[in-house]
């Protein structure tokens, strides 16, 4: 930027940039996406830039509603609207932004927004005529009249309604009589829905592409207009319980362009219901029957049909080893597999399940506690393109087994280990997986430095790094990670008792750092958390809880240095007033964890809580309930601040042995 | 129904006590079976001689048989029926002294005798007049003369029926063998003869069903399944009648397989259709009436007299009657080309009232919505100003899936949302709406009893002193037209009928649940 100064100066009167069509400077914006500070300090330049910034920005995402019209003024390109950091959008904000963007605007979220009315969304729905996308979730107290005024926006392609419980039939009557271009609707624990509603919109919106019916009290009345719909790919019944195999049966056909179909948690429905749903339904790529009825043979069966199916998601359900190898025998060719907390899987079953499906991309083995180093060794040798494993608390593999996985998978992009046996040995072959961007080794108390330093050292696309009481870490693994992955934006070293200072101070070298969760260091201290602040600027997510090194130092840096923060765990910290006055001042912070701050006044608290507009959530002792005025608290909660009270007491941490001894003795 | 019951039970406590306190009758005013099995009543029957059951089954059979045989003859001729009408009483009169005196006497056996002798000259008369009205009735002879040898012979069934009844009372040996089931067989047997209409009308099944139900009282049994056998059937046919009167349509009798009555306007609007031969008060239902004459003396309190003449007591082949609407170039009237007859003389007033009177009643819900029959009315104000189902268009539905279906059909037609919508939460009102229709329910009920009353109101009250009229009557007489009446059914009939409309009958009947409760101790407290 500086360099562009120097230009503008040398050039005086003669600016090259005129020289430069729009068009190029915008293709040149498209690219400076990295942080979002980067455009601000584009349109500080100079006024032309100024103006190209404002015209070339299509999308806000606003941290308060206070000044939408100055900004949407400034921004008279924004189609998309997303308000979901908004706590309260009123109507008043509404009619601001139907006023100003007219017809411009095509797809506001106001998914975590509450306080607003039918009317703003009538005057929304009026006004901006072009929208075609609107997230109204959460909207929990959004009643009929509210769905009505939705339904006005008649170019409406994209609604989603998840959790408007208030609304009922004759709202999402309305909504299927006025938006008939809807091609995803999604009415998720929309509990006042009913088939009434549903089957209207299945007569209504002949273009719908995805409906989310998950936990509706439906029957099998609106499915059979649902099945109708001539171009619906994705179909989720999550938690229907009013539809059975019997109401299935009555079905004379399936849904030919279905390609996704999710019943999860539909006990009611066996492989009979399910052989009815999909029996025209030969294109599917997609079926999700988690936490259903058991998987058997007549299950599998059920699947011969569908030909085209790429992933399976048989998540919690009961399987039998003839139900496996059935679905081994009669997929063609699967690409994921999910068996996760699946009880019933054994070596047998998933031995021949994955030798005939080579091609597996994504494998998810969660808590399938029966299986040992011969399910790993079929996996290894005959996935060999696997990019995703997930095998947490599978605790009879043996740490000889990981070897195989880093011999053999070389594709792989996501790993979880979590509980498992794996040792440093495990982590050397793992390393060679150089695409590796998320490794999650919590609870693997075999792990030291001189594996974690392999990983270091080989994959530097690492994003995401899971150590969570891996006690066996120390400052030189983190260190070697921190040099060896410059990407890394999210890594766990909770609990990792012998972590100081200095692996924070290496940490604050990978810049795209926004998640840091240190929790229970007892080591570290405001020194490494300035370091931290200094170096990672995208820092949106900061646990500090029971570091009791921690005190106002490290928030003075913090509140000057890290604007993007928006959550911090501050619980049993040393952290006092004037800590947190300071970090009131990040304009964009929302949620607070401040349980038993020994310093904490209930002046100083009431100060920070006032100074903290966007304040979303705040967690903390019972005891200040009483102690700040009630005017203040009812002020916070009109504001959209949400309070949780706690009331527990310091527990003293034990040792990640005798945690995880604990545990272990928990489950049995 | 609880009339009937009532009815029953009356006999019993008549027969069983064979004394007449009224006190007796009132407590079995309450409208449920159980009170058949009252202690008060068992007792009786334990201390009363085996001997006293032969009795009662020989009692019913006369009960049956003696008004089949008065009752039939009325169709023929329906100008004469106030005379047969006053035979009859006669009749009952003589029967009810003859129950009195039934205790194995010569005399009783001489009283039964001079009964059937009386009947046999009955009889003749009856063949006297078709004699001599055979010159005279020129149309349709041969079906006249089939329908008249039907009845005779009908009439000679029952007499020989009642011969041996009387003859089996002689012998020793027949009653000293008492056992439960045989007298239930044998009264089913006489059923299926003197009664075949039910069966064929299929509420056969009602009896049995009785009969598993009060296996404990026997005595009870028989008389239900004589009694309450064609009666329900009748009831059966009153709550139905609406849906009957469209519903006949798919009956395809032949022409000529069934008589053919018409009623005349004046009948068919005529607000009484049974008067008093003594003082003239005219009453809707013979049952009334029956009640109404025990006020006139001790003989009509015989149980004969209170029983409920049959009057399906032709024997087979059944004559199948089917009235004509008098209004000429009416579909239901006989001589239109496609001519469909109307079921029950029910059916004919509610057609002849709906179709060509004026609708004179006036919802006072909405102030738009006409009837001509009241019962239309009461059907209507209980689902009056709960349309609360609205489409854009402006109809408005009294549920929401025919809103619904109406979107669904109608190109730009939308659910209208109430505006006083954030009053409550629309969704979980269903709750709401049943509370509505008990109140609404129970408020309407009294606006009708009042009405009702201005007209015959003090003869009413004075029934019900008397404990003659049926409490839930006097409250609300025009209950019996309609689903109410179903209420009070709901105990017998629930169980058995499978019809659509027994639903609507269990919710109107869960509605008038306390009005119920208030008739019954308005009937105490008249003690």
């Amino acid at each position: 930027m500086k360099k562009q100064k120097t230009i503008e100066t040398i050039t005086n009167n003669n600016n090259i940039f005129d020289l430069l069509s729009e068009e190029i400077i915008f293709t040149i914006l498209d690219n400076l996406n990295q942080n979002p500070l980067d455009k601000k300090s584009f349109s500080l330049v100079c006024k032309s830039f100024y103006t190209t910034e404002s015209n070339h920005r299509k999308t806000l995402k606003p941290l308060r509603p206070d000044h939408l019209k100055t900004i949407l003024t400034r921004y008279p390109n924004t189609t998309h609207l997303d308000l979901s950091l908004c706590p309260r959008v009123t109507d008043s904000s509404l009619t601001t932004i139907s006023n100003t963007c007219n017809s411009a605007l095509k797809s506001i979220n106001l998914s975590r927004s509450g306080f607003f009315s039918s009317n703003g969304l009538l005057s929304l729905a009026m006004k901006c005529k072009n929208l075609v996308e609107v997230d109204l979730s959460n909207a929990t107290e959004l009643r009929d009249a509210g769905a009505a005024a939705i339904a006005e926006a008649r170019n409406l392609e994209r609604l989603w309604l998840g959790r408007c419980k208030l609304v009922t039939d004759m709202g999402v009557g309305c909504i299927a009589v006025g938006c008939r271009k809807l091609r995803l609707l999604s009415l998720k624990w929309c509990l006042g829905v009913g088939d009434l509603g549903v089957g209207l919109v299945a007569i209504k919106c002949e273009e719908l592409r995805s409906l989310d019916l998950s936990y509706l009290p439906i029957t099998n009345k609106c499915l059979q207009s649902i099945l109708k719909l001539h171009h619906l790919e994705d179909l989720v019944l999550e938690g229907c319980y009013g539809i059975d195999d019997d109401s299935l049966a009555v079905l004379k056909h399936g849904c030919k362009s279905l390609k996704t179909l999710d019943m999860s948690s539909c006990q009611n429905i066996s492989h009979i219901g399910l052989s009815s749903l999909t029996s025209d339904s030969g294109g599917l790529h997609q079926l999700i029957l988690a936490y259903g009825s058991p998987v058997t043979l007549a299950l599998a069966d059920s699947l011969k049909n569908l030909s085209m199916l790429q992933s399976i998601k048989l998540d919690g359900c009961i399987i039998t080893c003839g139900g496996l190898k059935a679905i081994g025998n009669c997929c063609v060719s699967l690409k994921e597999i999910s068996l996760s907390k699946c009880s019933g899987v054994t070596d047998e079953g998933l031995s021949s399940l994955v030798t005939k499906h080579k091609d597996l991309r994504k494998l998810d083995v969660t808590c399938c506690r029966k299986i040992t180093d011969v399910s790993i060794a079929h996996i290894t040798s005959s996935c060999t393109n696997l990019s995703s494993l997930r095998m947490e608390s599978c605790t009879l593999v043996p740490r000889e087994a990981f070897v195989l996985i880093g011999q053999r998978c070389h594709f792989l992009e996501e790993l979880d280990l979590t509980d498992d046996e794996i040792d440093d040995e495990g982590l050397k072959s793992i390393s060679r997986c150089h695409k590796l961007a998320s490794l999650k080794l919590g609870i693997c108390l075999n792990i030291t430095d001189e594996g974690l330093a392999h990983v270091g050292r080989c994959c530097s696309k690492l994003t995401e790094l899971d150590l969570y009481r891996s006690a066996g870490i120390t400052d030189s693994g983190i260190s070697a990670i921190a040099h060896g992955c410059p990407d890394l934006e999210m890594i766990n070293i909770s609990y990792c008792t012998n972590v100081t200072d200095s692996s924070l101070i290496s940490l604050s070298k990978c810049l795209s750092l926004n998640t840091l969760e240190s929790r229970g260091c007892p080591l570290v201290t405001s020194l490494g958390l300035t370091a931290i602040a200094v170096g990672c600027k995208q820092l949106m997510k900061l646990d500090v809880k029971k570091c009791h090194y921690i005190d106002d130092a490290g928030m003075l840096t913090l509140a000057h240095f890290s604007q993007n923060l928006r959550q911090i765990n501050l619980s049993y910290s040393s952290v006092t007033d004037v800590g947190l006055l300071a970090l009131a001042s990040i304009s964009c912070l929302q949620s607070m964890n401040i349980l038993d701050l020994k310093g904490l006044t209930p002046g100083g608290l009431a100060a920070a809580l006032l100074a903290c507009g966007e304040l979303t959530k705040v967690k903390l002792q019972v005891t200040f309930k009483s102690l700040l005025p009630q005017a203040l608290l009812e002020h916070l909660e009109a504001r959209g601040c949400v309070f949780q009270w706690r009331d527990q007491v310091y527990r003293a941490e034990l040792d990640p042995k005798s945690w995880k001894l604990q545990l272990e003795d928990m489950v049995q | 129904m609880d009339l009937k019951e009532r009815l029953c039970a009356d006999n019993w406590a008549k027969s069983s006590s064979s004394g007449n306190e009224l006190s007796e009758k009132v407590s079995s005013d309450l409208p449920s079976f159980s009170n058949f099995i009252s202690p008060q009543h068992q007792q009786k029957w334990e201390d009363s001689p085996i001997l006293d059951y032969d009795i009662r089954c020989k009692h019913t059979f006369q009960d049956f048989n003696q008004p089949s045989q008065t009752q039939s003859s009325l169709p023929c001729n329906p100008n004469t029926q106030s005379k047969i009408r006053c035979q009859q009483d006669g009749q009952v009169n003589e029967m009810c002294q003859n129950n009195k005196l039934q205790d194995w006497d010569p005399r009783a056996m001489l009283n039964n005798l001079s009964f059937l002798e009386q009947k046999i000259r009955q009889l003749q008369d009856l063949v006297h007049l078709i004699v001599g009205r055979r010159g005279q009735v020129l149309g349709r002879p041969d079906e006249l003369l089939a329908q008249q040898q039907q009845l005779i012979t009908a009439d000679l069934t029952s007499i020989i029926v009642q011969l041996i009844s009387t003859a089996g009372s002689l012998l020793p040996l027949v009653k000293h063998t008492p056992s439960p089931c045989p007298p239930i067989g044998q009264l089913g047997q006489l059923g299926g003869v003197l009664f075949p209409s039910v069966v064929g009308l299929g509420s056969g099944v009602h009896p049995q069903m009785d009969f598993g139900r009060k296996a404990s009282d026997q005595s009870n049994q028989i008389d239900l399944t004589g009694n309450s056998g064609s009666e329900q059937n009748c009831t059966i046919e009153e709550h139905e009648l609406k849906d009957e009167e469209d519903a006949d349509e798919g009956e395809n009798l032949p022409p000529g397989s069934y008589e053919i009555l018409q009623l005349e306007k004046d009948e068919i609007l005529a607000p009484h259709t049974h008067f008093c031969t003594i003082c003239g008060k005219g009453f809707k239902r013979d049952a009334n009436l029956r009640m109404h004459m025990r006020g006139h003396g001790d003989e009509y309190k015989t149980p004969a007299a209170l029983a409920k003449p049959n009057k399906e007591s032709s024997s087979e082949p059944i004559l199948i009657k089917r009235y004509s609407c008098p209004f000429s170039g009416c579909k239901r009237n006989k001589e239109h080309k496609k001519f469909q007859p109307l079921k029950t003389i029910l059916c004919v007033k509610n057609h002849y009232k709906r179709t060509h009177c004026d609708k004179s009643y006036i919802c006072s819900r909405c102030n738009t919505k006409k009837f001509s029959v009241i019962a239309d009315l009461k059907t209507h104000e209980k689902h009056c100003g709960k349309d609360k189902w609205l489409c854009s268009c402006g109809t408005t539905f009294s549920r929401k899936d025919k809103l619904f279906g109406h979107i669904a059909l109608f190109q730009g037609h939308t659910p209208a949302i109430p505006l006083d919508e954030a009053k409550g939460p629309a969704g979980s009102s269903d709750g709401l709406e049943n509370y509505d229709a008990t109140s609404k329910a129970g408020s309407i009920n009294f606006n009708f009893g009042s009405n009702a009353l201005s007209g015959s109101g003090v003869q009413n009250i004075v029934d019900v002193k008397g404990s003659i009229d049926d409490p839930t009557g006097y409250f609300s007489p025009l209950n019996f037209d309609t689903f109410n009446f179903g209420g009070f059914n709901e105990f017998s009939r629930a169980p058995f009928d499978d019809s659509e409309t027994s639903f609507s009958f269990l919710l109107s009947g869960s509605c008038n649940y306390p009005k119920k409760g208030g008739a019954e101790s308005s009937s105490t407290n008249l003690e």
